[in-house]
């Protein structure tokens, strides 16, 4: 079917991945939990694989899977 | 306890969400041209998409929410239901029935039994599964709408309406691949969701190590008949009895009842989930799908049983300050119950106490209120802090709360958004499985076959459509049937017992033994699932009364426990629906020749050659490859 699934996932994790992280760098003091600035961690976290997933469809896209 | 309040962060974030869900469901909305597009996604799926989508179908509401209910309850033995459970029935499912399933061309799981035996077992276990999707359907979407009502204080109505509104969108736009290509964004949602509260809740109780110190501390104060691995170990405390361990079994029950009954008759005969791996574009990615799905289902039981442990630890760490959640009361009564406390005196404590209750509708424990009034007379406390000390002094729990106790307690906003947004996840996933399950049986099983035959393509496109919004319409009247339940879990079980357990005879027999007929089939699914019906009338669990959980005709057999009672109700089904299947096809004569039952019964089909394919892409290596990780788990944790 004409979508690549990879092209959401990675554009939605990125997305949501900067969201948390600049939240957390910039009220940092409402970003920690356990001593933690989660917010901030988890946020690089899912920035991290959403441009993965996002690299994963480029090179999908030009290299279009056989079968 | 106060409800919490989301930032504009949060809202943000499960925003981004919805808008992604339902944006996948528009952009697929013009690929959707024949009924098979929207049905069955007219097989052009890859492999590691249906895979995700095959666990992420499974993985619905009830999982986050009723496996860490199973944690805290029955603690690591809960992983009996992935390693156990699961993955053998899986690779069973990818190995030796994807063939038949797949080759045969079969649009459904019913269709299979049409051309295997007859009409009559295709309208049995159409009319059967239709049924159990929608109260599969119904029973996520009631722990979504609690848990957003407990967590936001959403009104319960409105969660329930507006979240199924958004499902019914995405599917109704994109259908089934709809659904498929959302739960693979739901599964990555959820892990990454939860993950980082598993993380912090781990950290918190000192580490897995830790952890488990807490854990047998709890098991041996808990009962004296436990031994302090009761929550720590998968099959010890199982071996030793139903007595001494939490969930109340025995291995006998879990390896046949749940591994092999319940469990086989989930992975390898339900639609929900075979739908997944019957969408993939070709005969090999059919066969790996269930594999791809096998890898996360493994590791799992760390990202959903392992919260309800870190639970129970968090209770046995007094400086926490945490408990089992109670059930959930609302604010007007706390404030009653505040009010009892505050102008009580340390004398009259059975009054203090009874006033409480009543107040609340839940029974407390009286030491802890007598110990919070001599707390307030002595030096006056704040509202907030009565409050809390009623909090922690309500005698019941409730398990289905833990998993939303533990967001609270670890997640800032930001973070809360994200885990907030994967719960919502995991209810849209196993509510929109449910619905295009429902869908495609309803419409190819049921209409096309009985109500409205030979019609244009373009009317079964719309009979699926509006069998879509029918299908949602009656889940939303099964989550209020559902809301009367306290552990979904284990209403679901019962009901797969009735259902699914036979099944997997009918599955066995006639896949494996051309001699089954199609009165075989036919009388002996009726008798199975008659037969489980009769069992639950006729047994009860400890401490239940005879009513709906069971004995209404008459109590012959007690059982330790509700699971117990599920896992021998599935064992005699099995055993009554193999024994009537195979007895009635000796006494009947086969109406099909061994031509027509090419690429349905293993013994007439051409074995699958996989000589085109590498070595370690041929589902049988990666099948046994999986096995043996599984079996080192169950070693590991033994």
């Amino acid at each position: 079917m004409g979508l690549d699934i990879r092209w959401p996932i990675g554009l939605m994790f990125t997305l949501i991945g900067v969201l948390l992280a600049v939240f957390g760098a910039v009220k940092a003091s409402d970003s920690v939990s356990l001593d933690i600035n989660i917010n901030l961690v988890w946020g690089i976290v899912l920035l991290v694989f959403g441009v993965f997933m996002l690299l994963g469809a480029i090179s999908g896209k030009k290299n279009p899977p056989s079968a | 306890m106060q409800t919490i309040h989301l930032q504009w962060i949060d809202y943000t974030i499960l925003i981004a969400y919805v808008a992604f869900v339902l944006g996948i469901g528009w952009t697929l909305s013009r690929y959707m041209k024949t009924s098979s597009d929207f049905l069955t996604s007219a097989r052009s799926i890859p492999t590691w998409v249906t895979g995700l989508a095959f666990i992420s179908a499974n993985l619905g509401a009830l999982e986050l929410v009723g496996m860490a209910a199973s944690g805290a309850k029955y603690g690591i033995a809960t992983a009996h239901f992935y390693w156990v459970g699961a993955i053998p029935a899986m690779i069973f499912l990818a190995v030796f029935m994807m063939p038949f399933y797949y080759g045969s061309k079969a649009r459904s799981v019913p269709e299979y039994l049409k051309m295997r035996f007859d009409e009559r077992v295709r309208f049995l276990n159409s009319v059967a599964f239709a049924i159990m999707t929608i109260f599969a359907s119904g029973v996520s979407m009631n722990a979504l709408a609690k848990l957003l009502n407990q967590l936001l204080g959403w009104n319960y109505n409105a969660a329930l309406w507006i979240c199924s509104g958004v499902v019914l969108l995405y599917v109704l736009k994109g259908g089934l691949t709809s659904a498929i290509y959302t739960e693979v964004l739901q599964f990555f949602m959820i892990v990454l969701g939860f993950a980082p509260v598993v993380y912090l809740g781990l950290k918190d109780v000192g580490g897995w190590h830790s952890m488990n110190t807490s854990l047998q501390g709890v098991a041996v104060a808990t009962s004296t008949n436990y031994a302090a691995n009761a929550w720590t170990s998968t099959w010890q405390p199982l071996l030793a009895g139903p007595a001494h361990n939490p969930m109340g079994v025995d291995w006998f029950a879990i390896v046949f009842g749940l591994g092999f009954v319940l469990s086989f008759g989930y992975w390898c005969t339900n639609f929900l989930v075979v739908q997944r791996a019957m969408a993939a574009k070709n005969m090999t990615a059919a066969r790996n799908t269930p594999l791809v799905a096998a890898v996360p289902k493994m590791v799992f039981p760390f990202l959903v049983i392992v919260p309800g442990m870190i639970a129970v630890a968090l209770t046995a760490n007094p400086g926490k300050d945490y408990r089992i959640p109670p059930p959930v009361i609302a604010q007007a009564n706390y404030d009653q119950a505040v009010a009892v406390v505050k102008t009580a005196t340390p004398a009259d404590n059975a009054a203090t106490v009874a006033a409480v209750d009543k107040a609340l509708g839940k029974d407390v424990n009286p030491d802890k209120i007598a110990a919070l009034v001599t707390a307030n007379s002595t030096a006056k406390l704040a509202d907030a802090d009565i409050e809390k000390g009623i909090y922690f002094s309500v005698k019941e729990n409730d398990y289905d709360g833990v998993i939303l106790s533990l967001v609270k307690k670890y997640c800032p906003p930001g973070l809360l958004g994200l885990a907030l947004t994967a719960l919502l996840a995991s209810f849209m996933s196993g509510m929109a499985g449910n619905v295009t399950a429902f869908n495609t049986v309803f419409t190819y099983d049921l209409y096309q076959a009985y109500l409205a035959p030979a019609k244009s393509d373009s009317h079964y496109f719309w009979a699926g459509k509006i069998t879509t919004i029918a299908g949602i319409g009656l889940s939303i009247l099964a989550a209020y049937f559902a809301s009367m339940y306290n552990n979904a879990m284990d209403i679901i079980q019962l009901v797969f017992g009735f259902v699914n357990a036979p099944l997997f005879a009918t599955f066995l027999l006639g896949m494996f033994w051309k001699r089954t007929t199609g009165t075989g089939a036919f009388l002996g699914l009726f008798g199975g699932i008659a037969g489980s019906t009769l069992f639950h009338a006729l047994t009860i669990a400890q401490g239940n009364l005879p009513g709906v959980k069971g004995g209404y005709i008459k109590v012959l057999e007690t059982f330790p426990s509700e699971m117990a009672q599920n896992f021998w109700l599935a064992a005699f089904a099995f055993t009554v629906c193999f024994t009537l299947t195979l007895v009635i096809s000796l006494a009947t004569k086969s109406m099909k020749t061994d031509a027509e039952l090419r690429g349905l019964v293993y013994s007439l089909t051409p074995k699958t050659v996989d000589h085109n394919l590498s070595f370690w892409q041929r589902p049988a290596v990666l099948g046994t490859i999986l096995l043996i990780i599984c079996l080192i788990l169950n070693v590991v944790f033994f």
